[in-house]
């Protein structure tokens, strides 16, 4: 049987991926990418804590649902920045962008 | 019904049974269905161009997409120098996929669905958006600048789109206080304080899904004059067939969804005794699903299309604030009258 | 096995898998377009899960509109056709070890909780309920969520506007 255990592997799993993806990656879209797949598994835990832990006004699909409206706007925000930042710098690697070093 | 009933000790007959029913109906209404709308389209262009259209190939020309189908499939695949050959072949699939998918909300029949989702219309609107990304990807793959440009044009007018036609179905929702699409043709005809409100968003949801499936008067990321063939014009026969199949489910889906919200789905003035309550059903829907599909062919006919700043400029200037108000206008009504 | 294990396993493999080629791929492209696996079986657990309404959403948010606006911003900055510039930085010895330590931490402080059984059941009709909730208690959390969304729309559109 498929219990919250399951889903708490997973998701923990996911959210390690995510979080290398986002330390290893130059790529500033590609690091943006590794951030949703984080909130992604916070997600899968509200969601699977809400139908094995406490449902009471489905609380966890309420912040699952928050979260990825969340996501949305800081995926549109970050995406905006990162395309004015090549207007003006020419590259989109993270670590070429170093204008306030010393 | 929510989507998690089948989990149990009959599962392998309820996925067995599901397999068999979607197979059903993707061959006959959504395989077929497009088979027959490309000769539909061009006998219908043909008369509103006071021609004749395809003749030769069975009785009126009736055989000709077999033949066009039988012509396709013996031309040779190509794939251009340098493209991307996995997304290449994945995009024309997600494309068609996600057309076919949202057959599975709409009622045909009092009580023949292939799922009554609790979530109906809610799953159609999430199905459709993913054909934007089969249509990016297969604009990039091709290696075509021509290609990419159709590709980004066409995902933009559709993302763009998506708003004002999420808003008619949340009107319908409001309405009828319900996702399900099998309650909502229960719960029609609307009451007549409903009608201008509904009939907004009827509007309103045609013009979205036009732009929604491509069709002119917004073909334009498909233009033959601008963009060659836009985001297919690499794609040789079988892909390209599939990329077709996509276009013409999703617009006979669309007009199926619209037959289902506003229409009134199955349910017709009057019944003929030998058919049964299915068969009246399934007689009434074919029957205004394809008045639909007919009113769109006309209306392609007949428009010149939009330039791509009319064509966004009107979907975020003209449809977005009309669809807000007539969704506060009609929630404020169903909260006066009841 | 039965049935919810069978979707189970196969939708975890779909999500890790997706997953393992958005961190890894070297083509930019490849790896957007594997965030749609992912997201897509993360939106079939939530059907396993009995979330039907967050089900819809996911699919027609994550994978139909943030997952487009990702592959615009890579097609449309430089992004598509660095597939020769090295993808990863020089910190992957140290990454692996602190996300395989933080897997590991999190796998054994969650799996001792004792999380005992649920406090009751789901309610049947899922978006009905979302909707009260958000009505009712969570109305707040409503209300700012819609001003974040004001914001970030008139704030994207200032910052990626051309400067004319």
């Amino acid at each position: 049987m498929i219990g919250l255990p399951h889903y708490l592997v997973l998701s923990s799993l996911l959210f390690g991926m995510g979080l290398y993806g986002v330390l290893t990656r130059r790529n500033a879209v590609a690091i943006l990418m590794g951030i949703e797949l984080m909130l992604n598994a916070a997600n899968v835990n509200f969601v699977a804590f809400t139908k094995f832990v406490d449902p009471t006004f489905v609380r966890g699909h309420v912040a699952a649902l928050v979260i990825i409206t969340l996501a949305a706007c800081e995926a549109a925000v970050g995406l905006a920045l990162i395309i004015n930042a090549y207007r003006h710098l020419e590259t989109v690697n993270v670590d070429q962008v170093d204008l306030l070093k010393g | 019904m929510g989507l998690g009933g089948f989990l149990g000790s009959v599962w392998q007959v309820e996925l067995v049974r599901m397999v068999v029913l979607a197979a059903v109906v993707f061959t006959f209404l959504a395989v077929g269905g497009p088979l027959f709308l490309v000769l539909a389209e061009r006998k219908i262009s043909a008369w509103i161009q006071a021609r004749v259209g395809p003749k030769h190939v069975g009785p009126h020309g009736l055989l000709q997409t077999v033949a066009d189908t039988l012509k396709l499939l013996y031309k040779e695949n190509i794939v251009p120098h340098r493209a991307d050959v996995v997304l290449f072949s994945v995009a024309p699939v997600l494309v068609a996929v996600a057309a076919l998918l949202d057959w599975v909300v709409i009622p045909f029949a009092p009580g023949w669905v292939v799922r009554d989702l609790n979530v109906g219309i809610l799953y159609f609107a999430a199905v459709s958006s993913l054909t934007v990304i089969g249509i990016v990807t297969g604009g990039w793959a091709s290696n075509n600048k021509y290609s990419l440009l159709g590709g980004l044009r066409s995902a933009a007018q559709m993302v763009s789109y998506e708003l004002p036609l999420a808003f008619s179905l949340l009107l319908v929702a409001t309405v009828t206080g319900t996702l399900s699409t099998v309650r909502i043709v229960e719960a029609q005809p609307y009451p007549a304080y409903l009608y201008p409100s509904v009939g907004v968003a009827a509007v309103v949801f045609l013009v979205a899904a036009t732009a929604e499936t491509n069709r002119i008067p917004f073909d334009l990321p498909e233009a033959e004059a601008e963009l060659v063939a836009g985001y297919f014009s690499e794609y040789t026969p079988m892909r390209f067939a599939l990329f077709q199949l996509g276009e013409y489910g999703s617009l006979l889906a669309s007009s199926a969804l619209f037959t289902t919200l506003f229409l009134g789905g199955w349910k017709g003035p009057f019944s003929l005794p030998w058919l049964g309550p299915v068969g009246n059903g399934l007689v009434w829907f074919l029957l205004k699903t394809y008045a639909v599909v007919f009113f769109l062919m006309w209306v392609r006919w007949t428009y010149p299309r939009f330039r791509i700043d009319q064509l966004l400029g009107l979907s975020w200037k003209v449809l977005l604030p009309v669809s807000m108000v007539n969704l506060l206008v009609a929630g404020g009504l169903v909260v006066i009258v009841r | 096995m039965n049935a919810e294990a069978l979707a189970f396993y196969a939708l975890a493999a779909m999500v890790l898998v997706g997953g393992a080629l958005v961190v890894y791929s070297r083509n930019l492209v490849h790896a957007a377009v594997s965030l749609v696996p992912t997201l897509l079986g993360v939106a079939g657990l939530y059907v396993l899960l009995h979330a039907e309404f967050v089900t819809a959403i996911q699919i027609l948010i994550y994978v139909g509109a943030i997952t487009v606006l990702i592959l615009f911003v890579i097609l449309l900055t430089e992004g598509a056709t660095g597939l020769r510039v090295r993808q990863r930085n020089e910190q992957v010895p140290l990454a692996l070890g602190v996300c395989g330590a933080l897997v590991v931490l999190l796998w054994v402080v969650l799996l001792r909780v004792p999380w005992g059984p649920a406090a009751g059941p789901l309610p049947p009709y899922n978006p009905g309920a979302v909707g009260r909730s958000f009505l009712m208690p969570y109305v707040l959390a409503f209300e700012v969520t819609s001003l974040v969304i004001l914001a970030s729309l008139v704030g994207a559109i200032v910052i990626a506007r051309r400067e004319e």
